[in-house]
């Protein structure tokens, strides 16, 4: 019987009172793991930390996902959403067969179509696109391993222009800025060396409840080891409830407190002066520019005590090098956030923890070549210059840009590919774009896992199959260890989805673009590049991961010179390329915009039970938390007349309103900011579990701030009022 | 400043948001439980003392009752169990340490006695049924058996009635989990509570004047008793620590103070006593009224006293979501 | 009696509920139902708070009154062990077990009519293993072993360091101690 199928049954045993008595049920059940077990490597999917694991099925039906000890991402433990993964294979509202859009007596809906069906449709839409505008009018958007596939497809045919929503909605601000600071950007997994630090620093980062795994377990080390936590952020976290010190600071303000503590670390000479004349630039201009910026400044703009800043930034001084003030993941605020990130990476140099240890290590993958296979010809012009000449400093596409430019009869792009993203929730503010863009665009192809209402827009829907059942790209991240994982199928996909190479190798195919995808299964890709580094696909089959030894250092070899990937070949404190292109060179402070009155600043964050929306309907985490709920802060809550358990609806001052939401009336939160988890508020009906439960934080974010540096989009200058219910 | 909640959804059946394991089936239970002692317990009196004149509905005729309702609470017992098949397992053991293990033996004990009280009146109390019965293959065996051995049984039901009454409420006593039931006091109480009922359902079928005389005066006494002893409950709660003060307050202020004074000590104690002294003073005669009231008031007592057990505990967590959402795991 | 205990560093236990997870793939324990959950305390008002993280379960108590007030022996312990199980073919579903434990939820109603619970994944334990929510804590906070073995990192923990338990005013003698 299959589980899911059992599980219904006992249930329904149990729904009829009387009978599950007398039927008996079965008397002594079979201990776990005493049938037939059988494993298989593979890489979770649930986050973009990409765990190596182990696939446990017992009598043909999966039982249970457990980290790979020998993976430095899990240290042999998955995350809760990690463990929870496989109930994404037996989710009953996952797609199934490919869909396209109908119009039948005027009324829309979609029919279940054949694989090649869909090729044929969507080969034809494209042509047509490249006949009538160009072949690079097509975009991609993406955000997890199968867009490779895709990209190289679209490549081949002519199209350049992707976006990853991970960079403008997401880490964009900081890779840009430590990019413009140390040459390097941060990466993922993020280079901090917490397990040696001292003295954590995490600016508005809820590490514990964004649950990167080994981030957290070394944060959790670190403090096993007793090191000083740090915490800034409007509400009382996790890690703030592990903190030495907690800085409820007012949101919007934390660049004031930043340049503050360079104003305490300069001042009191408290930097690391030999780091600073030996790898940094523009430091006298640093000092003299933080000069005004004094704690009872910043007191003024944060609400945070002067002693408690002066005391935090002496901490963070007498720890370091070994001191991290963590750049955070997520952190497209404010409008003004690479300069934020500027700021961060600024205190990291003068501190000195860039290549030392208990700061930032330097990262290496392994060198794994590409399969032999054409390369696509490169474009006539860079898509860029077209499409995001505003941005110059930025190297990768900016989603919200690409959606602007797809809008409407001239638009640039006309056509999209989608590819396990949600755009509609994903991206704040351009709800109103993507309908339009909906309207304006010959082709919509999305490729998904589960229905998201990005979907209800699409010409063309594709079930992929979950990352259960597919191979994928090898996981070789640059990091610590370079390290291989093989993410192979434990099942056949399910109902006639397929993975994302078959998908796109198919579409090629059809395009007459074949040539580029020179295999008939991505085993073959697979067992040539481990081959090329001394394994093979039979070895990962059995071990799952391939740990390889380092061929750069850690750190920085203090005997030896350093040069950085900047301009000047130094740690650019002062930033020439910012001024080139007529942005700050040195982080400016500007106030955030007070809430109207009755009205609170709308925070939001990550819960460890889910990975934003994508989780919601997957029956073990919607079982941990099925809904979320609005913090509110007692005084506040008093003022509205409302209690714990009830229910709400939350409106912005342009008058939207959110699904209804589930109080709760906390003291972890300011009085003037309310917080809720984001990923609620579907509305897609076939996600049968999460429908209609919770709120969405992003459809009320009026005020979204573009960051004129990288083009991303701030999220938390929105303000929101609780309504009472009426119904 | 304390706020203590669940993060992770929970909501156990039966459990959350509190204990809801026993619902009408065991108060029926306990509550034919103790009215079966107290029939026994009066039938096996009238026989040791030899009131077969003064007392012959209770000489001849209640004993009948005895097994008719203790039967009745056994199905309602049975029908309580999760695992029916399995109900058996109470009878392949002996807990030493688990009343509902004493209580499952004491019955097996209890039939016995009883159809044999029972057969013991049958000739005098039901002489058609006597008659039907002696049709039956072995029926007059069993009918002298019964008749032979009157006094002897009636001897050992009295001390065996007595436990039967005090196990009912024992059992609910033993529960340390439970603060609303933890006092010895509930043993008594619902042996008493038990003679009370029994003495009602003599009042309903008692003809003879000084036997109705007999129980009503009797019963008046035993109502008093049961109020002493339920305000030695509240005394003692109330004066307990934390987790009794927090159950005893669900019944001085809290959301039971209506149902437990209103619904319970008022119609069921206090106004058939009330009604039971105008009798014994000649003033009215609503004997009938007053014994269904304190059939009610009996049944009521185990109704609220299982439920406000249920509900007392010692542990208490908010919950962070709507409950109802977890049944769209089940649809 | 061979008392195994389980120590959870509340210093370290950031209440992500992966604990909660593990244990339903692990043991197949049906929707709906929870062997063990996740609690949070704060203590304070803004802004000087503290809160605290409890991973819950079954405390397999010493004097476990689930097993003395079991009518059946359904409920019983494990070998010489403090490991309270519940043999499904001797349970009839009374439910006394459940009123029985002051703790409230750690015996929970299968819908097959007997009774389940935490049962410290006894079958990984007879494998020299940890149960399935100790091995998958992210944060290492949970810890599991013997009590009566003074060298086990569980005695040691709770030599070394201030800890607690849940209602030890019960005389259960709960086996589950939190780290503070």
């Amino acid at each position: 019987m299959q589980r899911r199928e059992f599980l219904k049954l006992s249930t329904m045993l149990g729904a009829t009172g009387v009978l599950p008595g007398l039927m008996g049920g079965c008397s002594a059940r079979p201990l776990p793991g005493t049938g037939e077990v059988r494993t298989s490597p593979t890489v979770c999917n649930i986050c973009f930390w990409q765990c190596a694991a182990t696939l446990y099925t017992e009598n043909r039906q999966p039982w249970k996902v457990v980290g790979n000890p020998h993976d430095p991402h899990c240290n042999g433990r998955l995350c809760t959403r990690g463990s929870g993964g496989i109930a994404s294979y037996g989710d009953p509202d996952r797609l199934r067969h490919p869909l396209i859009r109908v119009d039948k007596n005027g009324k829309q809906s979609f029919r279940k179509a054949t694989w090649d069906e869909a090729f044929d449709y969507i080969s034809d839409k494209m042509q047509t696109i490249a006949e009538r505008h160009g072949r690079d009018r097509i975009a991609l958007f993406s955000h997890g391993d199968g867009g490779s596939h895709f990209q190289r497809m679209l490549q081949a045919f002519g199209s350049h222009a992707y976006a990853h929503p991970s960079f403008a909605q997401c880490r964009g601000p900081r890779e840009v800025a430590f990019g413009l600071t140390f040459g390097e950007g941060v990466g993922s997994p993020d280079r901090t060396d917490m397990t040696k630090s001292r003295c954590i620093v995490l600016i508005g980062s809820h590490i514990g409840e964004n649950l990167h795994n080994s981030q957290v377990q070394s944060l959790t080390e670190a403090l096993d080891n007793g090191a000083t936590l740090i915490t800034v952020d409007p509400r009382f976290s996790v890690p703030a409830s592990k903190s030495k010190h907690w800085l409820p600071v007012k949101p919007g303000t934390d660049l004031a407190l930043l340049l503050a503590w360079m104003n305490v670390i300069i001042n009191e000479d408290l930097h690391d002066r030999d780091y600073v004349a030996r790898y940094c630039s523009g430091f006298e201009q640093l000092a003299a520019h933080v000069q005004p910026f004094n704690p009872e400044w910043a007191y003024l703009e944060t609400g945070l005590e002067p002693d408690q800043i002066r005391t935090t930034a002496r901490a963070m001084a007498q720890a370091a090098p070994a001191t991290l003030i963590h750049p955070g993941r997520h952190v497209t605020w404010y409008g003004d956030d690479s300069q934020r990130c500027r700021a961060i990476a600024i205190l990291n140099a003068l501190l000195g923890s860039w290549g030392r240890p208990g700061g930032f290590y330097a990262q290496e993958k392994v060198d794994l070549p590409e399969y032999p296979a054409p390369k696509p010809p490169k474009p006539d012009r860079d898509w860029k210059a077209d499409v995001q000449a505003d941005y110059p400093l930025v190297s990768t596409g900016i989603s919200n840009v690409l959606i602007d430019h797809s809008v409407g009869p001239d638009a640039f792009f006309k056509g999209w590919f989608v590819y396990a993203t949600n755009l509609v929730t994903t991206i704040p503010g351009v709800r109103k774009q993507l309908e339009q863009a909906a309207q304006s665009l010959d082709l919509m192809v999305v490729i998904d896992t589960m229905p998201a209402e990005i979907t209800g827009y699409a010409d063309v829907v594709l079930p992929e199959c979950t990352y259960l059942e597919r191979h994928d790209d090898l996981r070789n991240k640059p990091e610590r260890i370079p390290t291989l994982a093989l993410r192979m199928p434990a099942f056949p996909p399910e109902f006639d989805s397929k993975p994302a190479w078959w998908i796109a190798r198919g579409l090629a195919k059809k395009l007459d673009l074949g040539k580029y995808f020179p295999w008939q299964d991505y085993r073959e890709v697979l067992d040539w590049q481990l081959r090329q580094v001394g394994s093979s696909l039979k070895e990962m089959e059995e071990i799952g991961v391939k740990t390889f030894p380092r061929k750069t250092p850690v750190y920085f070899d203090p005997l030896k010179p350093v040069t950085f990937n900047t301009p000047s070949g130094k740690i650019e404190l002062y930033s020439p390329s910012l001024e080139q292109t007529g942005h700050d060179p040195l982080p400016k402070y500007t106030p955030p915009q007070r809430p109207p009155s009755g009205y609170f600043h709308l925070n939001y964050g990550r819960a460890a039970a889910h990975t934003f929306g994508r989780t919601i309907n997957n029956p073990l985490l919607f079982e941990l938390m099925p809904e979320n709920c609005v913090w509110v802060h007692p005084s506040a809550a008093a003022g509205l007349g409302i209690t714990s358990g009830q229910y709400v609806r939350l409106k912005n001052p342009e008058g939207a309103h959110s699904n209804r939401v589930r109080v709760r009336v906390t003291q972890r939160i300011r009085p003037d900011s309310v917080f809720l988890v984001h990923g609620f508020g579907h509305t897609d009906q076939r996600l049968r579990l999460a429908r209609g439960v919770g709120a969405d934080d992003a459809g009320l974010m009026h005020n979204v701030k573009i960051d004129p540096v990288m083009g991303g989009t701030g999220m938390r200058a929105s303000f929101v009022t609780l309504v009472r219910k009426e119904a | 400043m304390v706020e203590e909640l669940l993060v992770t959804a929970r909501f156990n059946p039966k459990i959350d948001p509190s204990l809801a394991i026993w619902s009408w089936e065991i108060p029926v239970y306990l509550f034919l439980g103790g009215l079966t002692a107290g029939i026994m317990a009066f039938a096996a009196y009238a026989v040791l003392a030899k009131k077969d004149m003064e007392l012959p509905f209770a000489h001849n005729r209640i004993a009948l009752w005895a097994p008719i309702a203790l039967s009745i609470g056994m199905t309602a017992l049975f029908m309580d169990l999760e695992h029916k098949l399995y109900v058996f397992r109470f009878y392949t053991s002996f807990q030493p340490a688990s009343p509902m293990s004493w209580g499952a033996w004491i019955l097996v004990l209890i039939y016995p006695l009883m159809i044999l009280q029972t057969l013991s009146t049958l000739r005098l109390g039901y002489p058609r049924l006597a008659g039907w019965l002696e049709g039956l293959p072995l029926g007059n065996t069993a009918l002298n058996l019964g008749e032979t051995l009157r006094r002897p049984v009636a001897a050992l039901v009295i001390p065996l009635a007595v436990g039967l009454g005090i196990y009912t409420g024992v059992l609910l006593s033993a529960f340390s989990a439970r603060p609303f039931w933890n006092t010895g006091l509930l043993g008594p109480l619902f042996l008493i509570s038990g003679l009370s009922t029994a003495g009602a359902v003599a009042l309903i079928g008692a003809r003879l004047g000084c036997e109705r005389h007999f129980f009503t005066r009797t019963d008046i006494f035993l109502i008093g008793v049961e109020l002493t002893l339920i305000t030695l409950l509240i005394i003692n709660l109330g004066t307990g620590p934390a987790q009794q003060l927090n159950a005893v307050h669900m019944v001085m202020g809290g959301e039971y103070t209506v149902p437990f004074w209103l619904w319970f000590v008022l119609p069921g104690l206090l106004i058939p006593l009330l009604l039971e002294i105008f009798e014994m003073c000649g003033i009215c005669h609503y004997s009938l009224a007053a014994s269904l009231l304190v059939l009610y008031g009996g049944y009521m007592l185990r109704y609220l006293t299982v439920e406000l057990g249920q509900l007392s505990t010692w542990t208490n967590y908010a919950v962070q979501f709507d409950p109802q959402l977890l049944e769209r795991l089940t649809p | 009696m061979i008392t195994y205990a389980m120590v959870i560093d509340t210093k370290t236990c950031i209440g992500c509920g992966d604990c909660v997870v593990a244990c339903k793939t692990e043991n197949n324990v049906p929707a709906g139902l929870n062997r063990d959950w996740v609690v949070e305390t704060t203590h304070g008002e803004y802004p000087h708070l503290s809160t605290e993280f409890r991973s819950e379960r079954c405390n397999h108590c010493t004097h476990a009154t689930c097993v003395t007030n079991c009518p059946t022996g359904a409920s019983h312990f494990w070998k010489d062990t403090n490991i309270v199980l519940v043999a499904a073919e001797k349970c009839t579903g009374c439910k006394a077990c459940i009123a029985a434990c002051p703790y409230d939820a750690r015996l929970i109603m299968h819908p097959g009519g007997y009774i389940d619970k935490c049962t410290f994944c006894h079958h990984r334990v007879d494998q020299g293993l940890d149960p399935a929510c100790v091995s998958t804590c992210p944060t290492h906070c949970m810890h599991f072993g013997i009590l009566n073995d003074p060298n086990s990192v569980v005695s040691q923990l709770l030599r070394s360091r201030n800890h607690k338990a849940l209602l030890p005013e019960t005389g259960n003698i709960p086996n589950v101690c939190y780290l503070v």
